[in-house]
């Protein structure tokens, strides 16, 4: 089971921001969100988007652990 | 060396006092602060998400990487989140050297690193709704001057 953090944009457009989904990777993840909410998922592979897994952003692939934290950050800005 | 986010509003001077206490070796402290703007009545309200632990983590990232680039002695930045209202401070950043020009530089640097790829997110309120606030291409060409040094 999977801990996916969404932030700024992506939250306000899925209407959630934590959930658990059962996944092995991040791929399977991907698909699990977009068939559950395919605007999501279109918006989760979008461009500016990274993911972090354990708080450390992955490029690509990623094999999810037992309770990994899965983040989905659109394009930052602060200041 | 301190990063750190908070909910409240703070005083900028304040931090400025705390930070030149007790150094007799700093010639120079720089500092820069960012206030909220009222984009004449559009915006009332800034409401700005990190991501707790990640955030901190990127920031103390790049700060390291400026106390080795500009062989600074200290730093210090304070980063709002949640809502702040026009006129507050955003965020302070202070910087600590020998002599000042490499205090003013890693000042520059660690705002333009902030503004473009720190890991913060930020919506406007206002009478007209609300809108996610994304980096400017100004913003984007100002983080990318210093990699070309």
């Amino acid at each position: 089971m999977a801990r996916v953090l969404l932030f700024g944009r992506l939250a306000d457009q899925a209407g959630w921001r934590d959930r658990r989904i059962e996944a092995d990777d991040l791929a399977g993840l991907r698909a699990a969100l977009a068939a559950a909410d395919p605007e999501l998922g279109e918006a989760l592979a979008g461009p500016g988007v990274q993911v972090a897994v354990d708080k450390v952003l992955v490029r690509g692939e990623a094999v999810l652990t037992a309770g990994a934290e899965v983040a989905f950050l659109p394009p930052m800005s602060g200041g | 060396m301190s990063v750190s986010l908070t909910d409240r509003p703070f005083e900028p001077g304040a931090l400025v006092t705390a930070f030149c206490a007790g150094r007799e070796e700093t010639g120079a402290v720089a500092t820069f602060v960012g206030l909220a703007r009222a984009e004449k009545g559009r915006a009332t309200v800034l409401e700005l998400e990190a991501y707790p632990g990640f955030t901190e983590a990127a920031i103390g990232e790049i700060v390291d990487a400026a106390m080795r680039r500009f062989g600074l002695q200290d730093v210090v930045i304070v980063h709002r989140v949640g809502r702040i209202a026009p006129g507050e401070a955003i965020v302070f950043v202070a910087t600590a050297a020998g002599h000042r020009r490499e205090a003013f530089e890693a000042c520059d640097f660690l705002m333009d690193y902030l503004k473009s790829r720190a890991p913060f997110w930020k919506k406007e309120h206002g009478p007209g709704g609300v809108r996610w606030i994304e980096p400017t291409d100004r913003d984007r060409t100002d983080a990318t001057r210093w990699d070309q040094e």
